[in-house]
C-alpha cells in the first residue's frame, strides 16, 4: 500500500481516520449484546438527525437576522446620502460631511454583515447537505440492522454490525463536528449582531425608523427656518398689497382704520421684558444709604429725634 | 480506497493517486509540526483539491468507513492538531 516505509510519519490523513476508528471502537466494546448496540446506536443516530435539522434552523435564523440589519443598514446609507445633498444644497458643508462620515461606516459594517452573511449561507448550504447525507446513512443502516438481526448468527453477524457501526459512526462524527462549527460560527455572529444593535440604538449609524437623529433635526430646523421666512415674505408682501386699496375704498366712516393698524403695530408684541415688580421700599435704601458702618442703631437720626418730641 | 473530507462527505480515489496525496500529507503534517501557518493552508488546499479532482463522491446511502480522513477545507492548525490528538472536536 501507499503507507509503506512511511511507519514513522503516518501522515495527518491516517491519523485522523484511526482516531475516529478508535472512537467507535471504543464505543462498541461498551455494548455486550450486539443488538444492543445496533438499537442503542440507531437512536443515536436519529437524535443526531433531529440535532443537524435544528442546527440548518438555527443558522437560517441567524442568516435572516444578519439580512434585516443588512436592509436597515442600507437604508441608514441611502438615508445619509440623501441628507447630505440636502446640507449641501443649503449650503452646509459642515452637515454634508458628517452624513457622509456616518454613512461611510453604515457602509463599512455592510461590507462586514455581507461577508458574515455569505459565512452563514455557506453554513447552512453545508449543514443541510450534511443533513441529507446523514439520512441516507441512517436509512441504510436501519436497513441493514433488520438484515444483520434476521440472520443472526455470532461470528458473522459481529463483524458485519461492526462495519455497519463503524461507517455511521464515522458519519455521525463528521456531521457532529458541522453541527458544532456551525453553532460556533452562529454564536460569533450572534454576538456581533448583538453589539450592531447597540450601535444603531445608539444613533451612531443613524437607526432609521428609531429616534430622530440630531443631523435631521437640524436640517428640519433649516427648512422650518425657511418656511418661516418664505411666509413672513408671503404676508408682508400681501401687508403692502392691501394697505393703499383701505385707504382708497375706506369712504367717510374707514378714516380711523389705517390708524388703529398703526397703533396695535406699535404695541410691544407679547415677549416684551415686562417691567420689574419688585420695588425695594424707598426708606430701607435711605436707610442702607445713611447709615455709616458700624453706628449702633440708637444713633440713627430718625430714631434719635424720637425722645426730643415726647419732650416737647 | 475512499477517502473523507470532513463537512465535505467521502469519496472513492483510485489507489493510483494514493502516493501524491501521501506526498502532500506529509508537507502537511511537517507544517502542522513546524507551526508553519502558511505552508499549512498551502498544503491543505492542495490536498482537498487533490481529493476532489481525482476521486468520485461515495454515494450517500452506502456504509462504509474511510482509509483516510481530511479535516474540512477552512480547518486551522489548531483545529488539526486537536483532531489528531483524539480529544474534543469528534463529538459522541
Amino acid at each position: 500500500m501507499y503507507m509503506k516505509g512511511t511507519a514513522a510519519r503516518m501522515g495527518v490523513m491516517k491519523r485522523v481516520s484511526l482516531v475516529f476508528k478508535a472512537k467507535a471502537n471504543r464505543a462498541l466494546d461498551k455494548m455486550e449484546d450486539p443488538r444492543e448496540t445496533l438499537d442503542y446506536s440507531y437512536q443515536r443516530q436519529l437524535e443526531l438527525l433531529t440535532k443537524v435539522r435544528r442546527g440548518v434552523a438555527d443558522v437560517a435564523t441567524s442568516r435572516k437576522r444578519v439580512e434585516l440589519q443588512m436592509n436597515q443598514l442600507q437604508q441608514s446609507a441611502n438615508k445619509l446620502e440623501d441628507q447630505a445633498r440636502k446640507a449641501l444644497s443649503m449650503g452646509r458643508e459642515d452637515l454634508a460631511r458628517e452624513a457622509l462620515s456616518r454613512k461611510s461606516s453604515a457602509q463599512s459594517q455592510l461590507n462586514d454583515l455581507q461577508a458574515q452573511y455569505a459565512q452563514l449561507q455557506g453554513e447552512e448550504e453545508k449543514l443541510t447537505v450534511a443533513s441529507q447525507r446523514l439520512q441516507a446513512k441512517v436509512d441504510a443502516f436501519r436497513t441493514r440492522k433488520e438484515t444483520i438481526k434476521a440472520t443472526y448468527t455470532a461470528a458473522e453477524a459481529q463483524t458485519r454490525i461492526n462495519e455497519a457501526f463503524s461507517g455511521i459512526s464515522e458519519e455521525m462524527g463528521d456531521v457532529g463536528m458541522a453541527i458544532q462549527r456551525a453553532e460556533d460560527k452562529t454564536a460569533q455572529l450572534q454576538a456581533k449582531a448583538g453589539a450592531l444593535d447597540e450601535l444603531m440604538a445608539s444613533g451612531v449609524l443613524d437607526d432609521v425608523g428609531g429616534r430622530r437623529d440630531d443631523i435631521q433635526s437640524e436640517l428640519d430646523m433649516m427648512s422650518a427656518g425657511s418656511d418661516v421666512e418664505r411666509d413672513l415674505a408671503r404676508l408682508k408682501g400681501e401687508l403692502t398689497a392691501n394697505a393703499p386699496k383701505q385707504i382708497e375704498g375706506s369712504g367717510p366712516n374707514g378714516g380711523s382704520q389705517p390708524a388703529q393698524a398703526q397703533a396695535s403695530q406699535a404695541q410691544p408684541g407679547p415677549y416684551a421684558p415686562p417691567a420689574p415688580q419688585y420695588t425695594p421700599p424707598q426708606q430701607a435704601e435711605q436707610y442702607q444709604q445713611t447709615q455709616p458702618a458700624g453706628r449702633p442703631a440708637a444713633d440713627l437720626p430718625g430714631l434719635g429725634d424720637q425722645p426730643q418730641d415726647g419732650d416737647g | 480506497m475512499i477517502v473523507r473530507i470532513l463537512g465535505e462527505g467521502q469519496f472513492r480515489v483510485d489507489e493510483a493517486a494514493a502516493a501524491e496525496l501521501n506526498q502532500l500529507d506529509t508537507e502537511l503534517e511537517a507544517a502542522v509540526e513546524r507551526s508553519d501557518e502558511d505552508k499549512f493552508t498551502a498544503a491543505l488546499a492542495s490536498l482537498l483539491a487533490q481529493v476532489r479532482a481525482q476521486g468520485a463522491p461515495l454515494p450517500a446511502d452506502i456504509l462504509e468507513p474511510s482509509d483516510l480522513i481530511l479535516p474540512h477545507e477552512d480547518s486551522s492548525m489548531d483545529e488539526v492538531r486537536k483532531l489528531l490528538t483524539d480529544e474534543g472536536l469528534i463529538p459522541g
